[in-house]
């Protein structure tokens, strides 16, 4: 038997259990897109294979979250009640991408100064006055807004496709580019799934498709054989 | 008005010997004397309309609403004194937005009926407090259908087919009999309304009015919204031609 | 027991539900199913335990993880659907009972350890089977399976579960996949109890400990 101290320090900060990884985000000629997997993570176990991570927000703006699920379900449902009280107000005057972003940078900021953070990374794209709105939030309330955004494994794998693609894109080609991302992201990141979501949101307002599953490809003739120090064998 | 000079009409906390608690129904003379509030319950939703009498010309269309959103589902007429039935419309709107925390879907319209109707009880009840000035007609559609319930100030709540409240009541409920509500849909009845609310105005005595109606339906995508400007005024247009035939019949 | 308490000098710590739990969607109903076990650290305080806890008359949860803790969240569910089902002047509705679930692991998610299963049938929905993993969120799923043992039998569960199955077909369904996870988890053991909720009402089953379905077959007799 272990022996411990008898009282330990209280902390409240907690550890994601249920997470989601990379959203993807990425500007285009008339909109802005949004894509992630469907996968909801318990550690490396692939545990809830088709969660949503897209969340629409009023009638021009999606937010799409990586990080704690039961955290982003909690941040959905408040949303969904100050957008349902926007509403209900009918002065004409509704939120803007803008403001929702500036929304969740102060619900994040105010939650981890209670060293309680909502664990996520959080990115919001809306579109509004004729241009595409592309922001992201993460767990300690720090707030950018970018022509290209991606979250946690997204940084590193799918970033530099994505700045390499540009945003002169037609919504067509933006498809193509967030969905070669999240394959690659496939094959480098142990906590993902082919198994995806797209949202766009433009001047008709916000589209979120149904889960769909992307191909991989494993056709490369050096995949055929293994080398070892250097000779085939 | 045998309540006057008898004291027992100064607080709600107190009866006069045969049962009655003045002060509440001086409340409801509240709403008596303020523009009347139909409310419909048809087949495929709920329709609701206000007869706002305007205080001044210089008054902005549209201002002072009477007809509020408390859920995306349900819709609020407040008859009598506005300030006292904004109040009401916040809590109902608490209560819708808690419910649906706790529970996960939508308030049931009796379930807020009864919330806010024990609300405005408990202003009837305490020295301190003035009960509400104020009757509520709250319509909507939940999981079971349309629904239309109507709070008076005493606390009370009905379940309605078709319900008036204000000073037009007794003949626009008289008018709303005659139509068969559950074989009518919400575009049908929009006219009856505007037409009920045209005649049971007083066009001499009281003082212009603007017509409020809205609506829940299939058509406004199951949300309490405003019937559009153009429907509306439509509609308002064949009540009056309607009217001015059974003059003309008269 | 606290750890800093002197005690026998084998592992023994607070009362823990190191447990298999699953709950089956089927055509008309659910099946909610559970191991029996409760163990201290390595010794099994409990050999017929039952993890299958009524909620409201059509409504059972499956618990998972700190047996205190989940037992004072049933009891609140259970007082939480009793007074919503009052008001509403009905039975309450699966989903309704989830979220209530949820509302009260997540927002209590520092204090508990709790790993829930939802699951029951209502006239709305029907057969209806959702997941409250350890932090909370609410995950509707057709099957789900928790607890330590769980970790066991994804593979077989994966490979066998079917949409639309029978009330039979789901109920051996669960007892095989139990027994599996008992076989390969120190933490489950003893019965299999089932819970079958349809239209018609709520059934019972034990399977005993030494009546298991046997699938290992290439091991014992």
């Amino acid at each position: 038997m272990k022996t411990k101290p008898v009282a330990e320090p209280s902390t409240r900060t907690q550890q994601p259990i249920v997470t989601g990884t990379g959203v993807l985000g990425i500007k285009y000629n008339g909109g802005v897109m949004l894509a992630c997997d469907t996968l909801g993570s318990y550690g490396s176990l692939a545990r809830f294979r088709t969660v949503k991570r897209l969340e629409k927000v009023g009638d021009f703006t999606v937010v799409g979250a990586s990080g704690d699920l039961s955290d982003f379900q909690k941040i959905s449902s408040m949303l969904r009640e100050m957008s349902t009280s926007d509403s209900a107000y009918d002065d004409g005057c509704n939120m803007t991408p803008r403001d929702i972003h500036q929304y969740l940078g102060r619900v994040m900021y105010n939650r981890r100064n209670k060293f309680d953070p909502l664990w996520n990374e959080l990115v919001v794209a809306g579109f509004r006055d004729g241009k595409p709105f592309l922001g992201a939030v993460d767990l300690i309330g720090t707030m950018y807004e970018d022509d290209i955004i991606a979250t946690s494994f997204g940084n590193y794998v799918c970033l530099p496709l994505m700045r390499k693609a540009g945003t002169n894109l037609s919504k067509e080609e933006a498809k193509q580019v967030m969905e070669n991302c999240l394959r690659v992201l496939y094959y480098r990141n142990t906590k993902s799934s082919t198994k995806i979501q797209i949202a766009t949101v433009s001047a008709e307002g916000v589209e979120i498709g149904e889960p769909f599953e992307i191909s991989t490809y494993w056709g490369y003739s050096a995949f055929q054989h293994t080398e070892y120090h250097g000779k085939r064998l | 008005m045998s309540s006057i000079g008898t004291g027992y009409d100064l607080y709600t906390t107190s009866y006069s010997p045969d049962g009655r608690v003045f002060q509440v129904e001086y409340a409801g003379k509240a709403v008596e004397s303020s523009g009347t509030a139909v409310g419909v319950r048809c087949k495929d939703g709920v329709v609701l309309g206000f007869e706002k009498l305007v205080i001044s010309k210089m008054l902005v269309e549209g201002s002072s609403r009477r007809l509020l959103t408390v859920d995306d589902h349900v819709g609020m007429a407040v008859s009598g004194l506005l300030a006292d039935g904004r109040q009401l419309v916040n809590r109902a709107r608490d209560e819708a937005a808690s419910y649906k925390e706790f529970y996960g879907e939508p308030i049931p319209g009796k379930v807020l009926a009864e919330r806010v109707a024990g609300f405005v009880h408990a202003y009837t009840m305490y020295w301190s407090v003035r009960p509400f000035g104020a009757s509520v007609l709250i319509g909507g559609v939940d999981k079971d259908g349309p629904f239309l319930w109507m709070i008076e100030p005493s606390g009370l709540t009905y379940n309605y087919f078709g319900c008036a409240i204000g000073k037009g009541k007794q003949p626009a409920k008289v008018e709303m009999e005659k139509i068969k509500l559950n074989e009518t849909t919400c575009r049908e009845v929009l006219k009856e309304v505007a037409r009920i609310i045209h005649s049971v105005h007083d066009d001499v005595k009281d003082k212009d009015f603007e017509l409020e109606l809205s609506w829940i339906c299939e058509e406004s995508g199951w949300k309490h919204k405003m019937v559009p400007k153009e429907l509306a005024q439509q509609a308002e247009e064949e009540a009056k031609k309607a009217l001015e035939e059974d003059m003309d019949d008269e | 027991m606290p750890s800093y308490m002197p005690g026998p000098g084998v592992d023994v710590s607070d009362p823990a539900l190191g447990t298999t739990i699953m709950a089956v969607e089927f055509d008309g109903g659910v099946v909610l199913g559970a191991d029996s076990r409760t163990s201290s650290g390595s010794y099994v305080a409990n050999r017929v335990s039952d993890k299958i806890t009524y909620v409201s008359d059509k409504i059972y949860v499956c618990r998972s993880g700190s047996a205190a803790d989940t037992q004072a969240v049933a009891d609140m569910m259970r007082m939480y659907l009793g007074m919503h089902s009052l008001e509403i002047g009905k039975d309450p509705e699966v989903p309704t009972a989830a979220n209530i679930l949820n509302q009260v692991c997540y927002e209590n998610k520092n204090y508990l350890m709790a790993g829930m299963i939802c699951a029951g049938w209502d006239e709305r929905n029907g057969g209806v089977v959702y997941s409250i993993p350890l932090g909370g969120g609410l995950f509707r799923e057709s099957y789900t399976i928790g607890g330590s043992g769980s970790g066991y039998i994804y593979g077989y569960c994966d490979a066998n579960f079917r949409k639309g199955m029978s009330k039979h077909e789901a109920q051996e369904f669960v007892k095989n996949a139990i027994s599996l996870a008992i076989w390969r988890d120190g933490s489950s053991g003893g019965v299999i109890r089932t819970v079958t909720i349809t239209k018609d009402g709520v059934e019972r089953e034990m399977v005993l400990g030494d009546k298991l379905p046997h699938l290992a077959k290439g091991w014992c007799p």
